[in-house]
């Protein structure tokens, strides 16, 4: 089952994107901010929570003078490395307590500096190679299955009850969970931390949260014989340390988006734009597939009028991922469910965007979004909206499925409703699993020409967006009719100018050759 | 005049109820009889579990029929909507500019941490919701859409501020009562600050009803389905009839 679609069109697409993301790169490359600053604490060693539970990272972050700040943080660091002998952590400990403060070690020679931070990168890096090796390890000891990968979210507020809810979920056929996130988290420019029982609407996302879902995770992998995913958010203001943690703890996926925090969280754009290239980077190392979210542009208006606006953005989280060197196969593109079930032929047109979308993008695993704008109290109506989203995600070969709550629209989700909602998605892809191979699409159809439609269109918004500029454009409403000014937003204060001779021991170990890096 | 109504099945006061939940025991035919005895209890006669299995290790998932015994008497039953004085956005323009003469002030915002602006955009961005144009696109409105994750103090110091006459504040997220502890916060910092009575408020979100909304202190509630006409006809009534 294949779409006739002008691959000229896409080739072009794909060009105007690389037109669009280059000034961005290179503005990303001159700049840097206290997010990224941080992550490459973390990455050091540092660790822990100082007076008032404020992150050690921060603290010493927060310490730094500007003319300290724009040389990069492992430069000052580094030099007190050198000077003290300490391991990371421990100076960390102590730059925390006041017992020793960066600026007393600022004549010792940059040299000295880097060699050690680089042993301590180094060190970081092979760690998290190691993770990565295990995750390769264990899912050729444990195959996934075939997708379309049935995801699944707890959200309870409290980490234990997530656990049990994440067993559970993955004995009920759940290949890959998510933690989401406390409503309030993107917001916070720090990432709490320790184990935490106490969230609204989500599960705060911390080093130590991740670590207990997946050592439960592991445990459940190992006794069902297939390999369960662990799932969270690097997005909000800190989003490359959430990607630290991530990469550290081997999560599996990250939600990770160039432009979602700037649309629908109000962050300000070039601090998203940096933040989301440092995070993908190290997603690219860590093996990590992020998640993109361009379902939020059909849940905040019309499905059937935002479809080419979808496009689009893909185009342009596949270029940006590109560029911080991810993989085709580590960019998991989103798309939603969510055209009115009361539109005659909704279902076309969403079978032609998921199908225009898998084979625009043949190697990436997709990531498909359930309805959820359209569902109501009504939960029998509501199982069977999310068993034509099932079809249509098992039909054009989706390959990271968010299985659809039957409760979307009352609470989150209860045991009882994810396992509904798993075996609704099951026997649907069971019953129809080789549907799409068996089947082709009327040439010059419906679902065709909605699919040739939605391509043009978008060819046309990314030709507009590459005329003003993604910056201008951001600000002149191309996306989700959201109008967001280059300094305005949250985060601003934490985007600064770096120095000729900035320094990032793990940009200058994992920048892929054509990033934009200074 | 009494009038008493039981659940309907297929014959008149036959009293039917289907229910599932989901009890923390391994499935077993002990299991089943669990979940029937314990739908007895709830006072349900004739319950008959229809379906029981397991659905994770210490987990089993049951539905059951039964028949309640109870009814209730639907003359004693008020829930007054909010809904009653449908106009159109013509209408509500001309009324406004004959009997207000200016534009009305609304600010309208997903207060506390919730970041769900779905429902509150659908009423107040100009697109609306099915159809239905939001308050963006009302001559007669000047709308403030402050977004999501505003605090209580934030929105009482802009309605303050700005002289807003109406307040609309969302509440998606309803975990463990956080909507009720914000809509409660609202209402108590605004009489605290003098400006309760000066101001329409309303509440919205999809667990929101109109009653739950009175007994907090607002002055309306407007829960799934709710069209924008509906809230702009409220509040229109409201500040043309005082």
């Amino acid at each position: 089952m294949e779409l006739s679609i002008d691959l000229k069109t896409v080739a072009a697409c794909r060009e105007l994107a690389s037109a669009i993301v280059e000034p961005v790169e290179a503005f990303i490359g001159a700049h840097s901010t206290v997010a990224v600053e941080r992550s490459v604490l973390r990455l050091l060693g540092v660790d822990g929570v100082g007076a008032d539970e404020v992150p050690v990272p921060n603290l010493i972050v927060d310490a730094l003078d500007a003319q300290q700040r724009s040389h990069g943080a492992a430069l000052a660091f580094g030099k007190a490395l050198a000077q003290t002998g300490l391991e990371p952590a421990a100076l960390g400990d102590r730059l925390a307590s006041g017992e020793l403060d960066l600026h007393q070690f600022d004549a010792v020679p940059a040299a000295a500096a880097r060699e050690v931070a680089r042993k301590y990168a180094k060190r970081s890096l092979d760690r998290i190679s190691q993770r990565r090796d295990e995750r390769r390890e264990r899912l050729e000891r444990f195959p996934q299955g075939e997708p379309p990968l049935l995801y699944v979210i707890v959200a309870s507020g409290n980490i234990y009850e997530d656990r049990t809810a994440a067993v559970a979920a993955a004995e009920a056929g759940a290949q890959i969970i998510a933690v989401i996130r406390s409503t309030g988290q993107s917001l916070l420019d720090f990432v709490p931390y320790g184990p935490t029982t106490e969230g609204f609407g989500g599960t705060y996302a911390t080093q130590a949260n991740f670590k207990i879902v997946r050592e439960a995770l592991d445990e459940v992998s190992e006794r069902l014989g297939r390999y369960v995913m662990l799932t969270n958010y690097a997005s909000g203001l800190c989003m490359p340390e959430i990607a630290t943690m991530a990469a550290i703890e081997r999560l599996d996926m990250l939600l990770n988006d160039s432009m979602y925090g700037i649309l629908f969280r109000d962050i300000n754009m070039k601090r998203t734009f940096i933040d989301q290239h440092f995070s993908r980077m190290l997603n690219a190392y860590s093996g990590i597939i992020i998640n993109t979210g361009e379902d939020n542009y059909l849940t905040t208006a019309d499905a059937v009028e935002q479809a080419p606006a979808v496009l689009a953005s893909q185009f342009i989280n596949e270029e940006f991922a590109h560029r911080a060197g991810m993989p085709d196969t580590q960019i998991g593109l989103g798309d939603a469910y969510e055209i009115d079930p009361a539109l005659q032929d909704g279902f076309l047109f969403q079978v032609a965007q998921a199908q225009l979308a898998r084979q625009i993008f043949p190697d990436a695993p997709l990531k498909y979004m359930p309805p959820t704008k359209h569902m109501t109290g009504d939960i029998f109506k509501g199982h069977l909206i999310d068993a034509m989203f099932n079809l249509t995600s098992v039909m054009t070969r989706q390959t990271i499925h968010l299985c659809g709550m039957l409760t979307e629209a009352i609470h989150t989700p209860f045991l009882g409703d994810r396992a509904l909602s798993i075996e609704n998605a099951r026997y649907i892809m069971n019953t129809a699993r080789h549907f799409g191979e068996e089947i082709s699409f009327k040439p010059g159809g419906r679902i065709e020409r909605r699919a040739q439609q939605v391509l043009r269109d978008a060819h046309e918004s990314l030709q507009r967006v590459a005329d003003q500029g993604l910056m201008e454009a951001i600000e002149a409403r191309a996306f989700a009719d959201v109008s967001r000014p280059p300094d305005g937003g949250r985060g601003f204060d934490g985007v600064f100018e770096r120095a000729s001779d900035y320094w990032n021991p793990f940009e200058e170990a994992l920048a892929p050759a054509s990033a934009g890096a200074a | 005049m009494s009038r008493i109504v039981k659940p309907y099945g297929d014959t008149m006061n036959d009293g039917k109820v289907q229910l599932s939940f989901t009890l923390p025991i391994e499935w077993s035919e002990a299991a089943d009889e669990a979940a029937r005895q314990l739908a007895a209890r709830m006072g349900f006669a004739d319950a008959q579990v229809v379906e029981g299995r397991p659905i994770a290790t210490g987990f089993s998932f049951f539905v059951v029929y039964g028949s309640t015994p109870h009814g209730i008497d639907f003359s004693t039953i008020a829930a007054p909507s909010a809904k009653t004085h449908a106009m159109s956005m013509d209408e509500i323009d001309a009324l406004v500019a004959e009997r207000i003469g200016r534009k009305i002030r609304v600010a309208g915002a997903c207060i506390g941490t919730d970041a769900h602006t779905v429902g509150i955009d659908a009423i107040l961005n100009m697109k609306g919701y099915k159809g239905d144009y939001g308050l963006e696109r009302y001559k007669s409105f000047e709308v403030h859409n402050l977004g999501s994750q505003v605090s209580v103090e934030e929105f009482v110091r802009f309605a303050k501020e700005k002289q807003m006459d109406a307040l609309l504040a969302s509440q998606v997220v309803t975990q463990k009562g956080s909507d009720v502890k914000n809509f409660t916060a609202l209402v108590e910092l605004l009489e605290a600050e003098g400006l309760r009575d000066r101001i329409v408020l309303c509440c919205g979100g999809p667990r929101v009803t109109n009653l739950l909304a009175t007994e907090l202190g607002y002055d309306a509630g407007f829960g799934r389905g709710t069209v924008p006409s509906e809230v702009a006809s409220f509040i229109a009534s409201r500040l043309t009839k005082a």
